[in-house]
Order: C-alpha cells, then sequence, then structure tokens
C-alpha cells in the first residue's frame, strides 16, 4: 500500500453529453476546475498532474498531454500520460494515488477524458492490421460472444440484461451529470430496442459520451485537514491492477482470471472477507448491461453461474443490499478514457456523501472497478470513510 | 527514497525498417535478452510497466499486443504509458518507492517504418490551432535552432561537431544506425535541409526496442555486481505553444535537473536524448555539463531514434557504463514533445 495514506479530498465532472460544445482543453479544463473548487485548492496548490484516456485515435491527437499541459495547470511540474485501454480512468488514478503513497508529492491532479464527438470511436477500434484478426464492429461486435457464453453457461434468461438497462437508466435521473436521461425508458421498451450484436440490444449499450472526470488527492495530512473542515474525505483502502493475454487459449474471457485476482488483492488490502457482506456500494465497468452478472460473478459477489440471480432478486437496486452503478453507470455516460475514472470517483462520491438523489445512506466501504481491452485490463480500488 | 537500480539492459539493433517482423517479433528477443542479462527468470518479476505510442503502429490500443509477448500468464500487476519508455521507467520505479515491488520490467518500442513520420508526428499538436497547418517536427526543431544560432546559444560549427561525435562515438555501438568517421568541416559543407538545419543535424528514423530491469536494495545487489542506482529522477513540462516559451532554454531540463540532484555532485557521463544536435547543446547548458563530462557515448539519438524508446535507450546506455565500471556517477535524459518541451532527468551511481 505505500508509506502514506491516501485521501480523495476534491471531485469534479463534466455533465456528459453526445457533443460537448468546447475544445478538449476546455473539457478537461471544466472537470479539474470543479475538482479543485471542491477540494478547495487553486492550480498553484497541485504538485502533479496525472492524465488518463483511451486510445489517441479516439480524438485524432497524437499524446494529447503534450497540448493540454497548459489547460492543466502542468506547466513547471511533473505530468503523466497513462493509458491501459478501457481500464485507463481507473490506472490513472492508482498512478496518481501511488505518487502521494510512495511520498512524493503532496497533491496531485489526476484527470481522465474522452470526446467521442471529435472521431468515431467503434471505426478508430477497427483500423485493418495486417496479421491481425479485424474487428470490424468496434467493442460491441467483440463482446457478444463473450455474453452469449455466459447466458449458455449459467443459464440466465433472456430478462436479465434487461434489467439491468432499465435500473442502469432510471438510476441515471438522479444523477445531473449522466449523459442518457430517459424520462420514459420501460421494461418493454428495452426489450423492444433494435438489437445490434445478439444478445445485446440498443438500450443494453453504452452511449457515445463527450466527458471528463478529475479528483484532488492528497496525503494523510491534507486528508485530515480536509475532515476538520467538514469535508469529509474518501481514504484509499486498497488499489491493483492485474493484465493477461489477448492470445491465450487458457483464458477465459467470460469469467477472466485477472478480474479475479484483481479483486482478491484489492480486498485483502482493504481487508475484505466477505465483499458481499463488507462493501456497501459498487461502481463497475458495465459497457453493455450482461456484464453485470458477468462481473458480479468475476468479483466474488456471487458464486460463478449465480450473478443473474442476485440481478433478478434486485440486490444490485439502490434499495437492495450491493446496490451498484447508482450513477447510471457507463450504460448511461460513457466518455471511454473517463469511464473508469468516474467509477472511481463515483465510489469516492458515495464514501464522502456528495452523490445527492443517487446517494446510498451509511456508506462505509466502496468499490470503484474498470476492465478494457478484451476483457484483460483490471484496475480497481476499495475507498471507505476509515482511515486504513 | 528506497534505492532502486538499473541490474540489466537490452536493446534491438535500430534500423531504418523492420519490414518482416511485427512489433511483438521485434519486441521479444530484448524482452528474452533482459531477462536473460539479470540472471533471473520471469517470474522473478513483480510489476511491468510499458511506453509506446498508437499512432505510430497506426492503431488503437498496438500495446495489447505487444503484451503478449511478455507472456502476462497467470495474470500480472501491469501499467502502461503513452510516453517513451523513460516514463515508463519513472512508473516502475514510483511503485518500487512503495515496497512491495523489488522487480520490475520496463520497456518500450517504436515501429516508425510504417507511416510518414514527419506527418504523423504532426499530430502531436494542438488540434485546433497547429496542427491543422501541418507543422513537421524537422521544421519545428528548425525554428528552435535558428533562435539558438541568433541568440548565439550554439554555431553551426558546433552543431557540425556534435554530429561528427556522434558518428564517432557509434563506431562502438552495435546498437547504432548511424556512424562513422567525419569532420565536421565536410559537414558544413553539405546543403541545408530545412535551414539552418543540414540533414545530418537531424535524428535518423528509426524502427527498434529496448528494455530495463529494475531491482530495489539487497535484491539489486544480489542480482548485479555492480547495480547503477537510481540516486536522483524527475520530469517537468513546459507549455506547449512555443510563442510562449524560450526555446533557446530547456526550462523543463533545468527543473527536473534540480529536483533530481544532478549539481550535487560531479558528473563523469551524460547520455542526453537530443535528437536533433543543437538540442545537445541546449541540454548541455540547462544541465550544467562542463567540457569533461563525457557526453552521448552511446553516439545518442543521431545514431539511431526508435520513437518511445530512445529516451529509455538514454537510460539504459548510461547504467550500463556505470555496470561495467567505466562511470561512477552518470545523468540520464529522455525528451518528448516538440522542441524538448517534456523532459525527465535521472542521476545514475555506482556504489
Amino acid at each position: 500500500m505505500g508509506k502514506e495514506r491516501v485521501a480523495v479530498v476534491g471531485i469534479g465532472q463534466t455533465k456528459h453529453q453526445a457533443t460537448y460544445d468546447g475544445s478538449i482543453a476546455t473539457l478537461v479544463r471544466e472537470a479539474a476546475e470543479r475538482a479543485l473548487d471542491d477540494a478547495r485548492m487553486g492550480w498553484s496548490d497541485i504538485d502533479a498532474v496525472v492524465i488518463g484516456k483511451a486510445p489517441d485515435f479516439f480524438e485524432g491527437v497524437m499524446m494529447p498531454e503534450l497540448y493540454l499541459a497548459d489547460a492543466l495547470g502542468a506547466t513547471g511540474k511533473p505530468m503523466f500520460r497513462v493509458h491501459t485501454a478501457g481500464s485507463v480512468g481507473g490506472s490513472t488514478a492508482i498512478v496518481a494515488q501511488d505518487l502521494i503513497a510512495a511520498g512524493i508529492h503532496e497533491r496531485v491532479l489526476t484527470v481522465a477524458f474522452e470526446k467521442q464527438s471529435e472521431s468515431e470511436a467503434m471505426w478508430a477500434l477497427s483500423l485493418p492490421i495486417p496479421f491481425q484478426p479485424p474487428m470490424h464492429a468496434g467493442a460491441g461486435g467483440y463482446f457478444a460472444p463473450h455474453v452469449r457464453a455466459y447466458i449458455r453457461r449459467s443459464g440466465a434468461p433472456d430478462h436479465i440484461g434487461i434489467l439491468v438497462a432499465l435500473k442502469d437508466r432510471l438510476n441515471a435521473l438522479k444523477n445531473p451529470y449522466a449523459h442518457l436521461h430517459e424520462h420514459g425508458i420501460t421494461f418493454e421498451s428495452v426489450k423492444d430496442s433494435i438489437m445490434l450484436w445478439d444478445p445485446i440490444r440498443y438500450s443494453e449499450t453504452c452511449p457515445s459520451s463527450d466527458g471528463a472526470c478529475a479528483m484532488v488527492l492528497t496525503n494523510e495530512k491534507g486528508g485530515d485537514e480536509a475532515a476538520a473542515q467538514g469535508r469529509p474525505p474518501a481514504w484509499v483502502l486498497g488499489t491493483a491492477f492485474r493484465s493477461e493475454p489477448t492470445m491465450f487459449a487458457g483464458r477465459d474471457q467470460v469469467n477472466p482470471r485477472g478480474g479475479q485476482d484483481c479483486a482478491r488483492d484489492v480486498y485483502a488490502q482493504a481487508g475484505i472477507t466477505d465483499p458481499r457482506r463488507d462493501i456497501d456500494v459498487a461502481e463497475i465497468y458495465v459497457p453493455f448491461s450482461w456484464f453485470e452478472p458477468m462481473w458480479l460473478e468475476n468479483l466474488h459477489f456471487a458464486a460463478e453461474g449465480e450473478g443473474w440471480k442476485l440481478v433478478e432478486a434486485g440486490v444490485t437496486q439502490m434499495d437492495g443490499d450491493l446496490p451498484v452503478n447508482c450513477s447510471g453507470g457507463v450504460l448511461s455516460s460513457n466518455p471511454i478514457g473517463a469511464s473508469g475514472m468516474l467509477r472511481f470517483a463515483e465510489a469516492a462520491m458515495q464514501v464522502r456523501g456528495q452523490c445527492g438523489e443517487h446517494q446510498i445512506d451509511g456508506v462505509r466501504k466502496a468499490l470503484g472497478h474498470a476492465y478494457g481491452g478484451g476483457s484483460q485490463f483490471f484496475a480497481m480500488w476499495v475507498v471507505g470513510t476509515e482511515k486504513p | 527514497m528506497r534505492d532502486v537500480a538499473i541490474i540489466s539492459f537490452a536493446q534491438t539493433q535500430h534500423r531504418r525498417a523492420v519490414r518482416e517482423l511485427n512489433e511483438v517479433e521485434m519486441l521479444m528477443p530484448v524482452l528474452v535478452d533482459v531477462v536473460a542479462k539479470a540472471g533471473i527468470t520471469k517470474d522473478r518479476i513483480d510489476f511491468v510497466c510499458s511506453g509506446s505510442a498508437d499512432y505510430l503502429a497506426g492503431m488503437a490500443f498496438s500495446f495489447v499486443m505487444t503484451l503478449d509477448g511478455v507472456g502476462p500468464w497467470p495474470p500480472i500487476s501491469e501499467s502502461h504509458v503513452d510516453m517513451d519508455g523513460a516514463w515508463a521507467l519513472y512508473e516502475a520505479w514510483v511503485k518500487m518507492q512503495m515496497g512491495d515491488v523489488d522487480v520490475a520490467l520496463v520497456y518500450s518500442y517504436g515501429k516508425s517504418s510504417p507511416g510518414n513520420l514527419r506527418r504523423v508526428l504532426t499530430r502531436q499538436l494542438d488540434p485546433y490551432y497547429l496542427a491543422p497547418m501541418w507543422p513537421d517536427p524537422v521544421s519545428l526543431a528548425a525554428l528552435q535552432a535558428r533562435a539558438a544560432l541568433d541568440a548565439g546559444v550554439v554555431t553551426e560549427t558546433e552543431m557540425a561537431e556534435v554530429v561528427a561525435a556522434s558518428r564517432r562515438a557509434a563506431l562502438s555501438n552495435p546498437s547504432a544506425q548511424l556512424r562513422g568517421e567525419v569532420e565536421a568541416s565536410s559537414l558544413l559543407s553539405e546543403e541545408y535541409f530545412v535551414a539552418p538545419l543540414r540533414r545530418h543535424d537531424c535524428p535518423p528514423i528509426s524502427d527498434g526496442a529496448a528494455a530495463v530491469i529494475l531491482a530495489a536494495d539487497d535484491v539489486a545487489r544480489q542480482l548485479c555486481e555492480r547495480p547503477a542506482w537510481i540516486r536522483g529522477i524527475d520530469h517537468r513540462i513546459e507549455p506547449h505553444s512555443l510563442g510562449v516559451r524560450d526555446l533557446t532554454r530547456s526550462v523543463s531540463t533545468e527543473q527536473a535537473a534540480t529536483h533530481a540532484g544532478v549539481d550535487k555532485d560531479k558528473i563523469d557521463l551524460a547520455e542526453l536524448h537530443a535528437p536533433f544536435s543543437h538540442q545537445e547543446v541546449i541540454l548541455r547548458r540547462a544541465l550544467g555539463l562542463g567540457d569533461e563530462v563525457a557526453v552521448n557515448p552511446s553516439g545518442g539519438a543521431l545514431a539511431a531514434n526508435p520513437i518511445m524508446a530512445a529516451g529509455l535507450i538514454r537510460l539504459g546506455e548510461a547504467a550500463t557504463r556505470i555496470t561495467c565500471g567505466a562511470a561512477d556517477r552518470a545523468v540520464a535524459h529522455a525528451t518528448s514533445g516538440p522542441c524538448l518541451q517534456q523532459n525527465l532527468v535521472c542521476v545514475l551511481e555506482g556504489e
């Protein structure tokens, strides 16, 4: 875990939307300013900036952190760019927390973003590369076979995916920053939406969003000061990443070992022996609805093949005993590079009691989760109200 | 800070175009080599970090494929930066400061040959105000060289001498792409390429990869007779817009050097990531290096410049000279962005 305790003392995000009316610099600066305001800090208080985003082809800017140094007040400071596929928002937060945990910096600003309207992510993922199997249909076409394998193995009924989509979109109505606010959504409307990549329907799919998320992390002193001023921090209780190969016959893409190992690692750090009991709320990276039951199993909240039963029983609803994605999740906002950091940030917001209408009462420990690549990159953290 | 050292370094023989191999195949022998040189097996590695840029490969997630070259099974703790491998090394060093990681693998690679590199690198610029004009890195470096010449920071003769020294040093570097005995005076008789830069003032376009093994404390001492200890490492960035920077200085290198403690003791040797000849002169000044310091005994980036790996190679080359006893205290430098926008400085010492 490191030498220094790490506290989340500032969180900001933009209103996620199809087309953000401004530059990339404006987008990231808006999120960063909100995080600084929340932390009662100014640009000069920050020692270093850690930024993350998904592939540069998504905006058509190579290494955009170079251009964003000015907008993020990073000049004269260390600026670091992380890129670990869809898990990047989570990985970025972990790299930022490491700088404090290692005792190198005291106050670090971390930012993640995507501006999907600048380009077309689906086709950016489908560039024809010699000697490699073409995707030609973006992430949905890639993951649909994994979902089908899950359904076949677990015997889950068809409506589970619909229930997850309906829950997340209804939760999003309580989150002013969520991209999709579908007031008229019903079980029937999700069920009747067009089938994109069987068994994934249009309404069971994440949107393409512009958005950014930012956090200010500090050492123990900074966390104590925030607490003394009546702004409770979220303490980082554990962080972990795991990666596994793309091309390996021994992989299980439905319940990847990398995710299982990552979860065990982060739970052990956070003193969690029974995640279902010890974690009060979880923000899990669910870009297609069926990934909720799949990840519930992968994260050891349910036995293998049982995740869908938690969904069906309403356990993951806001009034269930393990609320999942109260923010509306990736299914309601997907600025890809920021989506992982939003999961980490929303977990911290639940701990800090900042969530407004989608706040769960009495959260003491929360999980933030992100994954990426072909279900092969994982980043997780557990945050809590009490110091580790 | 916890003592962390570079204990092993490996690189490809850099070439203008590695056409017959994909990136994984180009990288694999380097990974095998660096692990073997460290005298360890893969299972001793606690953390892996890599650096690369999707734009060189022309695909999203190119690093996802090269990770397969590491053989990450069972799943590993791993991260990737869209930066030169020198910054991947920085991330690994940070991880090692926390105490749980004793051995780390760092690698980076760049295959520039599939695209038109000068055009590709224009995509690195401000997308609204600069990139639409497609100013390429050679032209931007030429602006910087002109500013440095006008300010009297450098002369064309000094630039030619930097190139001649690089070519001569590279004679003893089997990984170098360009080497030879050339006189500065004959270089000066060549025509301008993008004035005031002649073709030899610019780096070659290279395909290549590099890897480093880091080890901490007693693990480093067990694995290596003379580890190259990282005594200070820091990196800083400057504004992106060239118009608000003094291009004749490298302010961020000066800042990083101060934080890394370059001036705490005598420096024997420097490996500077100066892709253009005039930049070596600017960097020497920024680091306060006198004539007694051996600069770029490998030939530097003018001898081979595999983008995304060229910075990590500077750290590896400097460490190798400490490990073999040729130097006691060295400074290694890496850069990124147009006209030295972002710089990393690392001080390495033998015991």
